[in-house]
């Protein structure tokens, strides 16, 4: 387990409920399954990271001979989308004077995640096209009678001085389509039949957009008192209490 | 838009098993869990179910009347609370959502006991 990181697909939101009865939201992710189409290194690349792609139906004639070579080398199926993902150090030490733990070629699946507690995902924000100052920036907006109109951004500075618009001043334009990255989404749930993830919260972008899933870089410390560090499977609790009621 | 076909396998993988088969009109005693300090002890709500949703997000609404007035609770299907569910007695209903009976008191509430199905 070398790769930090997989690439996957929105599918859509759910609920489950863990077991003291609380409601949760979450996103349903299909991670994967992954495939490492390179590896580089600190000799060769002057850093270490693997390239993976997500693994899926791509037209033969969607691939150029480039890209067809460079997964000619491995041996690797074609694929869509290519993301560099960091490689852990720790497996590395653990693997001591061996190379490193995988290779080019090597599947990823959604079990590197298992003992994972929180994740990153790194997503395209969904589109909003030209929005006004109200949606894009959070303004006030103007009165809502006495002939006034509503969603104007009002003035964007003074006459003679300066004489132009401050640099940065918020104004309409184009919004969302951005690079969004949600920090420490609590695993709620694996499924390794479907290659599915369940995360607590919300995922940038639209269903069946891609998304980078990174173990977290920063998860939270467990504070005190901050018992439920504790990810809980819906799908095993749920096997456990049909088998216990069998009995 | 129609519900993706991973999100209906999961839907129906998470699925609550252990309750009965019931619908709107069904007679259901609901047995919830109650939290009172660190004891748990178990409460019955006794009513008539006047709609139900179904699927991950799914939920029912028991109705009684409680010393002349109407209650209604809503439990989720998948609701740990929910430990129980005992169907008492079904009538025969003609619409899924059995709203109507909020406006309706004493012997106009009655339902119409199902011909097939009796009481256990």
């Amino acid at each position: 387990m070398a790769v930090a990181g997989m690439l996957g697909k929105k599918i859509g939101m759910t609920q489950v409920f863990d077991e003291n009865g609380e409601i949760h939201p979450i996103t349903v992710v299909q991670v994967g399954p992954c495939v490492i189409t390179q590896i580089k290194t600190q000799a060769k690349d002057g850093y270490d990271a693997a390239q993976i792609g997500l693994v899926e139906f791509v037209k033969s004639s969607k691939i150029n001979k480039a890209m067809a070579g460079h997964f000619g080398k491995n041996n690797v199926p074609p694929v869509r989308i290519l993301r560099e993902v960091p490689i852990e150090v720790a497996a590395k030490v653990a693997e001591g004077e061996e190379t490193v733990g995988s290779k080019a070629g090597d599947r990823v699946l959604v079990d590197i995640f298992a003992d994972e507690k929180f994740v990153d995902v790194l997503g395209t924000s969904k589109g909003r096209g030209f929005a006004g100052v109200v949606r894009r920036h959070g303004f006030g907006g103007g009165p809502k009678s006495h002939g006034h109109m509503f969603q104007v951004q009002g003035s964007i500075g003074a006459s003679s001085f300066p004489s132009r618009v401050m640099k940065g001043m918020r104004m309409p334009g184009h919004m969302g389509v951005d690079n969004v990255t949600v920090r420490n989404l609590r695993i709620r749930g694996i499924d390794t039949d479907e290659n599915l993830l369940m995360l607590e919260g919300a995922v940038p972008g639209h269903r069946e957009g891609y998304v980078l899933i990174t173990k977290a870089k920063q998860p939270p410390r467990e504070r005190r008192g901050f018992s439920g560090a504790t990810t809980v499977d819906p799908l095993k609790a749920s096997k456990k209490a049909s088998a216990s009621k069998k009995k | 838009m129609s519900i993706h076909p991973v999100m209906q396998r999961l839907a129906a993988k998470l699925q609550r098993t252990d309750l009965p088969n019931f619908g709107p009109g069904d007679t259901v005693r609901v047995q919830v869990k109650i939290k009172e300090g660190d004891k748990e002890r178990v409460q019955a709500f006794e009513g008539i179910v006047i709609a139900r949703k179904n699927g991950a997000e799914g939920s029912f609404t028991v109705r009684k009347m409680s010393f002349g007035q109407g209650v209604e609770r809503i439990f989720p299907l998948h609701c740990k609370v929910v430990e129980k569910v005992e169907k008492v007695r079904s009538a025969r209903v003609r619409r899924s959502k059995l709203f109507y009976l909020r406006a309706l008191r004493g012997k106009a509430a009655r339902l119409r006991e199902a011909d097939s199905i009796h009481a256990k």
